[in-house]
């Protein structure tokens, strides 16, 4: 069936990937130089460093990029001054010169055209021509319907320059899946209780602790650097590290503890450890009395909540229950049950996240030692601008009056409801621009998704990489990579107050562009040039950093510095110091008093959620260390290191289903939806027999990412029911069920080739 | 003077860094490495247990490879390190059959190729790019003659053991344990 948006493959030129299977158990590594490949190593001494900050994930390490005297990007290497890599990148960072060669890189502006039989294609176009139709359809949006009426998703640095020209253009709709397909309900969960929420890079104290406990977060798949060379610090000084997951992760393979829980039953632990914690004495008692509100409450609210009761439903006995609490207890300041990051898991996840942050407050564990510290930001100063006109509307505007009061930031999957007609509401969003996020795959209900285009007047998509997305976009922008271009500093918090530059190491490639030199021209075109004063960014970066003590030379030389702290101390309530949270009562809110208010559960209780149906398994999806979500499939380095995906299968489930090691089978879900792709099997010991397991971010649709597309399989369009969290919006994405197809089923998706 | 590396396998979390970091230092080509990781399970669930080792050339003290080399392009260094001179190299694979630890590969210009403990940096006093990317510090380098070396401070208070001491060729990765 055709659509008025066709998905189109970039290039209908492109060749399949040529296949080098080379699979056994060892990472096999790849070499990224191509033709310019040179036998011998480089010398460091012989080659210029440029500072850098990467840009594969959210972490933002800062590092060298390595340039030898022909002009080819050598190495990338951590800057030993960052706090956020103490001089070691991950593997992605590693890999990260991978994205600059990738050789399927979008290579110039492309328009989407309609031939006279009706089929759609690219064209390739000049900037100057792509951004006029641009700047064309959005007056054209603006005059007609008003400026709220465009809506930004954005992942990354280089998003703040595109949410600065749509604040100046005069929307609000400023959205990232990383809040309601992510850490959300954490954020709003921790300010319910603490009045602050826990930040990237997390506050954790991981260093410090003596008592890590992990709920499902599995560092050191999750390669969040600066948290797993803490978590390995902590091994090394004897901590213990507790691990609740259904499926022997890594962390839990190196921790005193593994709690093989049932899926989707953690609170029903939480509420059993806070109930050991309150009822054997072993809370933190000055520290509850102090700081917190809502103690008899809560104690009251747990009372029947004990490990006999939890045992039934959580498969974790009681003994392990009440030895893992009083372990914490032991270590009480100094440990951290932490926050995890992608919690988007069942619905209930801000009150799932509020029990976390109770469970801290019991144990004194915020603004201490080995618990949470208190960050701070170096405060660089905006390029002054005219102020942002007022938006009159919002995406909000699309549900009842009322709706998500407690959401602090803009739902992405709010953009898609209020993008889609709905004769009720004020579904009003017309124009999307899309910057460094694979919607596909980064959004649940990828029909929703498809439904909301297809009701766009047009989709702007910006990006290095020919992801899904940008075969539904009107037009395509080729962004530079990380490494071939300024951004805005990196300001993120930190123990110490800390900025970092990235600068080009080298030219962009092919006919890409830096996005600072993309929103100017549009800004220009749209009568916005008084939002962008400045030449260049080098001129922008100058000024701020003569504004705080440094300059452009100064940073070029240095990549990191680091600023005195201005507040309050590190660990500002170690020795229960005076501090007024901001809360509605002033108190840590084991009660939450604004919950109440809207109507929510002031205190967390446990929920049943759907059990797999016969035959089917509960789908669990995560991280690979060498991977970002979808976007490093197509890279070089890491596409060697890791190439596709596999589903995890429990042995008696594999023996069940006559499933052996390494064959490739079908999943198909609750909703009758089958994976596009094969998976390949993986039988192992290290998962429960009630659910399977797979990484996020394979099975790529488009054919112009040669070597990612088709292999694996996409959990991402497995995942097509959500249970929307009340408080926060949030899309509990971890109740589908998957069941085995080891036949090729007959085609599910629609192609339409161009 | 005797390089070695110790490998905790306590800290690894096989992420694959130390791969990627040897690819860009060395130029190793396109579906080739000098290291790599193997995990292997034990158990079942739940009492599962994981073993997760960056593995690479041993460097062994009586190296097979060195012994069968027909040309002595596979000889021994200062350090005890096991270098192949690529111009001498034929090509032929008696090496590769004769690792029991399958360190080597058919580069595809037509010489065998290895670890070198980056040899290029170690000369400056540096480490392999390896040891100095581990984001969980898991690798340990350094000379075993010095009692203060990484390596020498990693293996005393630790229990280690080598891969395939059955092989009599004295290797020199140690893992702890």
């Amino acid at each position: 069936m055709k659509t008025r948006r066709d998905f189109i493959k970039i290039s209908a030129a492109g060749t399949g990937a040529a296949a080098i299977g080379l699979h056994s158990l060892k990472l096999r590594g790849f070499s990224l130089l191509g033709d310019e490949n040179e036998q011998t190593p480089a010398s460091d001494e012989e080659m210029t460093p440029y500072p850098t900050y990467c840009e594969v994930c959210f972490w933002k390490c800062a590092g060298w990029t390595y340039v030898d005297k022909k002009g080819n990007i050598r190495k990338v290497i951590g800057n030993e001054n960052d706090p956020h890599c103490n001089g070691r990148l991950c593997p992605r960072g590693t890999g990260g010169i991978g994205m600059y060669y990738d050789e399927d890189r979008l290579k110039h502006p492309l328009i989407r055209e309609t031939k006279p039989d009706g089929t759609q294609y690219f064209r390739k176009a000049s900037w100057d021509e792509a951004l006029d139709v641009i700047a064309e359809k959005m007056d054209k949006l603006r005059k007609e319907h008003g400026p709220e009426c465009l809506a930004l998703f954005s992942h990354g640095t280089g998003g703040k320059l595109v949410s600065h020209l749509v604040k100046a253009y005069g929307s609000p709709n400023i959205s990232a899946p990383s809040f309601a397909q992510c850490r959300g309900p954490r954020e709003v969960g921790f300010t319910a209780t603490f009045g602050e929420d826990v930040m990237s890079p997390e506050r954790t104290d991981i260093r410090d602790t003596k008592c890590l406990v992990l709920i499902g977060s599995h560092i050191g798949e999750n390669m969040h650097n600066g948290q797993i060379q803490e978590m390995s610090a902590a091994l090394e000084n004897g901590a213990t590290i507790i691990t609740v997951d259904p499926r022997f992760s890594t962390a839990a393979s190196h921790s005193k503890y593994w709690l093989p829980i049932k899926p989707a039953t953690d609170m029903a632990l939480l509420l059993a450890w806070m109930h050991v914690i309150i009822y054997e004495n072993l809370y933190d008692k000055e520290y509850v009395e102090k700081y917190t509100f809502g103690f008899d409450e809560l104690k009251e609210h747990v009372k029947n909540k004990t490990p006999e009761w939890a045992y039934g439903l959580t498969t974790i006995e009681p003994e392990i229950i009440r030895r893992t609490a009083r372990e914490m207890a032991a270590a009480s300041p100094r440990v951290l049950v932490h926050p995890g990051r992608h919690v988007t898991w069942y619905g209930d996840d801000t009150q799932r996240s509020r029990a976390i942050a109770i469970l801290n407050a019991l144990l004194g564990s915020w603004g201490r030692r080995g618990g949470f510290y208190n960050p701070e930001s170096v405060h660089v100063p905006n390029y002054p601008h005219p102020p942002y006109p007022k938006p009159k509307r919002s995406w909000k505007d699309a549900y009842p009056p009322g709706k998500y009061k407690l959401v602090s930031e803009v739902l992405s999957t709010g953009i898609c409801d209020a993008t889609i007609p709905n004769p009720d509401l004020d579904c009003h969003l017309r124009g999307w621009i899309v910057y460094g996020t694979n919607l596909m795959a980064s959004l649940p209900d990828q029909k929703k998704t498809i439904a909301a285009i297809n009701n766009l007047d047009f989709l702007v998509v910006i990006d290095t990489m020919p992801m899904d997305i940008t075969g539904y976009a009107d037009v395509v922008l080729p962004e530079c990579t990380y490494l071939e271009r300024y951004d805005f500093l990196r300001t993120s918090p930190h123990r110490e107050p800390v900025i970092a530059l990235r600068m080009p190491a080298a030219k962009p490639k092919y006919d890409s562009k830096p996005n600072w030199w993309i929103t100017k021209q549009l800004a220009n075109r749209l009568g916005l040039q008084d939002y962008f004063q400045w030449e260049n960014i080098e001129e922008l970066l100058d000024w701020q950093l003569k504004k705080i003590g440094s300059s452009l030379d100064e940073m070029k030389r240095v990549g990191v510095k680091k600023y005195p702290r201005e507040y309050d101390d590190l660990y500002n309530l170690e020795n229960l110091e005076d501090f007024e949270f901001n809360t509605n009562t002033g108190k840590i809110e084991l009660y939450s008093t604004e919950l109440e208010m809207e109507g929510f559960d002031p205190l967390p209780n446990y929920t049943r959620h759907p059990e797999p149906p016969e035959g089917y398994y509960r789908l669990n999806y995560g991280r690979a260390p060498m991977h970002t979500f979808s976007r490093t499939s197509n890279n070089h380095n890491l596409w060697d290191l890791m190439n596709e995906n596999s589903v995890w299968v429990n042995p008696k489930v594999a023996d069940l289903w006559e499933i052996k090691n390494g064959q490739y089978v079908w999943l198909k879900n609750q909703d009758g939806i089958v994976s596009s792709f094969p998976i390949k099997v993986r039988v192992t010991e290290r998962i429960r027999w009630d659910s399977v397991y797979m990484v996020h971010g394979f099975g790529h649709t488009d054919k112009k990412l040669r070597r990612a597309y088709g292999r694996g399989a996409s959990d991402s369009e497995l995942v097509s029911k959500v249970y929307l969290d009340p408080v926060m919006g949030g899309t509990g994405m971890r109740s589908n069920f998957v069941t085995f197809l080891k036949e090729k089923p007959g085609n599910n998706r629609e192609e339409v080739e161009s | 003077m005797r390089y070695a590396m110790a490998i905790d396998t306590a800290k690894c979390v096989g992420c694959g860094d130390c791969v990627v970091a040897c690819q860009t230092e060395n130029n190793v080509p396109h579906g080739y490495c000098r290291d790599w990781i193997v995990e292997t399970v034990s158990g079942s669930y739940p009492n599962v247990q994981i073993e997760l080792r960056s593995e690479r050339c041993n460097h062994c003290d009586n190296a097979p490879c060195v012994r069968c080399c027909p040309t002595g392009a596979s000889h021994i260094v200062e350090g005890g390190i096991v270098m192949v001179t690529h111009n001498e190299c034929i090509g032929c694979g008696a090496c590769i059959e004769s690792c029991p630890y399958d360190a080597r590969y058919s580069h595809p210009e037509g010489y065998v190729d290895k670890c070198t403990f980056c040899k290029h940096r170690v000369d400056k006093g540096q480490n392999p790019a390896c040891v100095d990317v581990c984001p969980t510090h898991c690798l340990h380098f350094g000379d075993l003659d010095d009692p203060n070396s990484d390596v020498s401070k990693a293996l005393k208070n630790r229990n280690w053991k080598v891969l395939a001491p059955e092989a009599g060729t004295k290797p020199q990765l140690y893992f702890l344990i």
